[in-house]
């Protein structure tokens, strides 16, 4: 492999994980999100710093164009990780619905407060 | 005996109108002496929410847009916590006339899901295209599943009881077409009885319609999305999972 592209992976995969864990740092990532992140940055890292581990994994595997196996890894990561997501997101919705709906019947019962004790003050 | 109308709440999802929520308010609490309005407006941009009070309804604002389902929800947990025995859903854009509550009070007596239905025969509602066929279809399967003839599962006219009251507080349905469709497939299968009759619809009094031809075309396939979610989706039950808290009267 030539020299540039060597480099290239690794340092391709050393951003990565550079990236997630200052992130995770400057708690802009909380680690149950980041975990994926850092396991593909590490899984990266290794292949791009010993290329032997993705063809030996791809002969053990019987895929014929390692590269091949790269690809499929990572798409089925990022799936798992979108459906996380969404499922996420979902979760996240529901407790914001609950809380405006919560956040109007208080509003509702401060306005019901607010006229019983002017009212109680007038008479 | 049919609900006391002092012990009847009526909802009114209403968002952007204020040409008409305020004669619709005076008009309802004219009508059935007793009842409590409470009309919820979820992040209209015109006066709404000062009309609506100012005609003697009781308004609750959420702090942004809920859908008709999430209105609903918070009109179904403020009857649960303030002892209500029934909710009946009015449309605040004048179409529902409110001298069809009593009749769907005293169906209460044998069901717990009351729905005015539009086409039955009463009245000269009508609706063409994609929307008339979602509406045939989603009729069509509501009635084999829940056992009853319906034939306007999409009316926003509809009386709730103590049982499903209780039920809705809980699970009403946020998604798009949820708090027709999805509800009753809901309080079906907690063993709620869904009942209809018949009423007559007017014109809008004033004011646009939510929808336009171009959603009107996205409802078909979204309703038996919709459907098909509701029908796979985990029963609910009352007493399952309640999360919050009662608040205090
Ligand atoms: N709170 C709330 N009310 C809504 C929303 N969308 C529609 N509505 C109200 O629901 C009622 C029915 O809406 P409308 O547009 O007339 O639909 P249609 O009667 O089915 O044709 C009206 O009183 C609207 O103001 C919403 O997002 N939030
Ligand atoms: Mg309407």
């Amino acid at each position: 492999m030539n020299p540039v592209t060597y480099a290239l992976g690794i340092a391709a995969a050393s951003l990565t994980l550079v990236v997630v864990a200052e992130m995770l740092r400057r708690r802009k990532l909380r680690e149950r999100h980041a975990v994926w992140w850092v396991l593909a940055g590490i899984v990266a890292l290794a292949i791009a710093v010993f290329p032997g581990l993705l063809t030996a994994a791809s002969n053990l595997l019987g895929v014929e164009v390692p590269s091949n196996l790269v690809f499929f890894a990572s798409i089925a990561v990022l799936f798992l990780v979108c459906i996380q997501h969404s499922a996420e997101l979902t979760s996240v919705e529901s407790r914001m619905r609950n809380v405006a709906e919560h956040a109007a019947l208080l509003e509702l019962r401060v306005h019901e407060l607010e006229q019983r004790s002017s009212s109680g003050d007038a008479s | 005996m049919p609900v006391a109308l002092s012990m009847t709440l009526i909802v009114m999802p209403a968002l952007n109108e204020e040409e008409t929520v305020g004669a619709v308010v005076a008009e309802t609490l004219r009508e059935l002496p007793g009842v409590s309005c409470l009309v919820v407006d979820d992040g209209s941009t015109d006066r709404t929410a000062e009309i609506a009070r100012a005609a003697g309804a009781l308004v609750a604002r959420a702090p942004y847009n809920l859908g008709v389902g999430g209105a609903m929800r918070v009109g179904f947990r403020y009857a649960r916590d303030h002892g209500y025995r029934a909710v009946v859903q009015v449309d605040s854009d004048g179409q529902h006339d409110p001298a069809s509550v009593p009749t769907l009070l005293a169906l209460l007596d044998d069901a717990d899901v009351v729905i005015g239905a539009r086409f039955a025969g009463v009245g000269d509602y009508r609706v063409t295209g994609p929307r008339w066929w979602a509406m045939r279809v989603l009729s069509a399967f509501l009635s084999a599943f829940t056992g009853t003839r319906l034939t306007d599962t999409t009316s926003g006219l509809r009386a709730t009881g103590p049982r499903a009251l209780t039920l809705f507080a809980q699970h009403y349905p946020a998604e798009y077409l949820g708090d027709t469709i999805e509800s009753l497939v809901i309080a079906h299968r907690a063993g709620c009885r869904i009942a209809q009759v018949p009423v007559a619809m007017r014109p809008r009094a004033g004011g646009t319609a939510s929808h336009n031809p171009v959603k009107s075309a996205v409802y078909l396939g979204r309703a038996v999305v919709a459907l098909i979610f509701a029908l796979v989706g985990a029963p609910r039950s009352v007493a399952a999972d309640r999360l919050e808290p009662k608040a205090a009267p």
